[in-house]
């Protein structure tokens, strides 16, 4: 990062473009040629794409007939006249709720077992990380089965101790828990990001807390959580703007039901897209989630400084 | 990788100290031992269900082996959907995205890690906020734009766009492991007369391969597995993907549960090698990011 710093710093920047030599112009020549193909796609496929969408947010737009303004008409009936996006909004911050926390608290936990050293700690690893690289409709179309009232796995289980479990996927009150129950047998994607983060806590940190006399427990809460802190605060960054993505699994298993209890907000938008073909509509949707996802993000950013400790902050 | 959680206190006697470890150690194996075998249960229970036959998967009476094993049903979940043409299908798009991300995002990350222009520190700024930005903001325009292009129920839609940049989170990834090369190795062949491509092909890549590799895995695990892209913009059943087959499949069959676990299975298994094949890249891959904010 600093050479990055040293390369725009005032100083170099003051001796101005005519100051670069012929090596440097040749060396910016060549990054610019290198960064082509990303500065084609970004401004291609985001940047412009970003504009348009606004744009059409603002219109009607059923890809037939050309854009027609409309103003702010759609995001006033999204707020107003729309009990849909209400649905849609609940159900995913319920979906966010319960299984962002859970899942960055399960990924911690499991990530401090595994980095444990027992035998045979590769075999775990592989096993935890399986769930999370199988494909999205084929884990569905499993969890599908495994939630099945009457021959599913979970209650043909649960039957085993005396329970009767519910309908799950067909209860309107049990259908979002099943989701989230779902997305928990992947929580070992995110073990990896935080096994990556204790292997960099430095070991005499533990050495010191050892000599000062601290319990497991402490040496846990005051050295390793605080060496963690980025890593939680990265996992939930992600976490959330993941899950308020979250599409394949209501669209395969449960296309929204029953009663809307899974219709979550990408499922409403591309419903309102490339169902309905309201294409202005659904881009006005598209951009209250970029809102609220900005909104979260900086939140999150705001109170990280309370909690998040840098290692490089020491240095500064 | 050494047990960190275990270090005991200096004042603990060397007896306690050693009942302790082994105490922990096996409360952390009985606890992975509980844990793992409840995520393995829903697999056993899929491979179980896609050897029964229906009057064994809806039996009152539940048993994990089934008796007698019914292979043919993996004959006829293939039979049912164009297999072999989905699975052509998708080892094209899935090779030529690895083609294209690959070798884009190979080159886009040498030029941030690299190489110094004016623009590069704000450039790389905005690469980094566009891996944050949803998706669903740019996916109406972009529809729009490759249906002019007659891109829409084309393969095309799916393939094109890996070789425009290969994605922010793979350009950074690699960009963070070309930092770790030293520049004198670089300025020396520099030195030497070589062109900076020369030294991308010739040094930079050999000792990046670590990270190519884990950077080649995440590609085609993202592209065999997409269900998105393929669901707006393939609609002949000629051009579907096997996500999207395995996805018809469901819908046509639903109470098939024995041909579906079969389907999904033999559309999960290539990933699942490649995971078998590649999980220490995998897993130094995300190590490599350095996730540290």
């Amino acid at each position: 990062m600093t050479r990055e710093i040293d390369c725009t710093s005032p100083g170099k920047a003051d001796s101005g473009r005519r100051g670069l030599s012929r090596n440097a112009v040749r060396e910016a020549r060549d990054f610019y040629l290198c960064i082509l193909p990303w500065l084609v796609g970004f401004s291609g496929l985001t940047l412009g794409p970003m504009l348009v969408s606004f744009y059409y947010s603002l219109c009607e737009y059923n890809i037939l007939q050309p854009p027609t303004w409309v103003g702010l008409a759609n995001y006033v009936s999204i707020f107003t006249d729309d009990p849909l996006f209400w649905t849609a909004l609940y159900n995913t911050a319920y979906y966010t709720f319960f299984s962002v926390p859970l899942g960055v608290a399960g990924s911690l936990a499991l990530a401090l077992l595994l980095n444990q050293a027992v035998r045979g700690v590769r075999v775990f690893r592989t096993i935890f990380y399986m769930p999370s690289i199988m494909p999205a409709v084929a884990s569905s179309i499993l969890w599908i089965w495994l939630f099945n009232p009457q021959y599913g796995l979970v209650n043909r289980a649960l039957s085993l101790v005396g329970i009767k479990g519910p309908l799950w996927l067909a209860d309107p009150v049990w259908s979002k828990p099943a989701l989230i129950l779902m997305g928990l047998w992947g929580v070992g994607g995110g073990t990896v990001i935080f096994l990556a983060g204790l292997q960099g806590v430095p070991r005499h940190l533990y050495e010191a807390a050892v000599v000062d006399g601290a319990t497991t427990w402490q040496q846990f809460l005051h050295v390793t959580l605080p060496m963690l802190s980025p890593t939680v605060f990265f996992s939930f960054v992600m976490g959330i703007i993941g899950s308020f993505q979250v599409f394949t699994q209501s669209y395969v298993m449960t296309q929204g039901g029953p009663l809307n209890s899974t219709l979550f907000y990408v499922l409403y938008l591309y419903r309102v897209a490339f169902e309905f073909f309201q294409m202005g509509y659904a881009s006005a949707l598209a951009w209250i989630l970029f809102v609220i996802l900005v909104t979260f993000t900086g939140l999150q950013l705001r109170l990280s400084r309370r909690w998040v400790y840098y290692e490089g902050d020491l240095r500064r | 990788m050494v047990g960190r959680v275990g270090i005991p206190r200096q004042s603990a006697s060397r007896r306690t100290r050693r009942m302790r470890a082994i105490l922990v150690k096996t409360l952390v194996y009985l606890v992975l031992l509980v844990g793992s075998s409840a995520l393995l249960t829903p697999f056993l229970w899929m491979v179980s269900t896609s050897l029964k036959g229906y009057d064994q998967v809806v039996a009152s009476k539940f048993t994990w082996i089934p008796k007698p094993v019914v292979w043919s049903n993996y004959t006829r979940a293939l039979e049912f959907i164009p297999f072999w043409r989905y699975l052509g299908n998708t080892v094209l798009v899935t090779s030529m995205c690895l083609i294209g991300a690959l070798s884009a995002s190979a080159v886009v990350a040498y030029g941030f890690a690299k190489l110094r222009a004016p623009g590069r520190t704000a450039l790389f700024g905005v690469l980094l906020a566009s891996m944050m930005l949803p998706g669903q903001v740019t996916m109406i325009p972009v529809f729009v734009l490759f249906q002019r292009l007659g891109w829409y129920n084309n393969l095309k839609a799916l393939i094109i766009p890996a070789f425009l940049g290969g994605g922010a989170f793979n350009i950074f990834l690699l960009r963070q492991f070309y930092m770790t090369i030293p520049n004198e190795l670089c300025d020396a062949a520099k030195i030497d007369g070589c062109s900076n491509l020369g030294i991308l092909v010739r040094i930079v890549a050999p000792l990046s391969k670590p990270a190519l590799t884990a950077v080649g895995v995440f590609i085609f695990v993202a592209n065999w597995t997409d269900f998105f892209s393929p669901l707006i913009y393939l609609s002949d059943q000629e051009k579907y993907t096997l996500a999207l087959g395995l996805r018809l499949f469901q819908s046509l069959h639903s109470t098939e549960y024995s041909l579906l676990m079969a389907a999904s299975i033999v559309f999960s298994l290539p990933i699942l090698v490649v995971f078998f094949l590649a999980q220490r890249y995998f897993i130094e891959g995300v190590t490599l990011t350095g996730m540290k904010g």
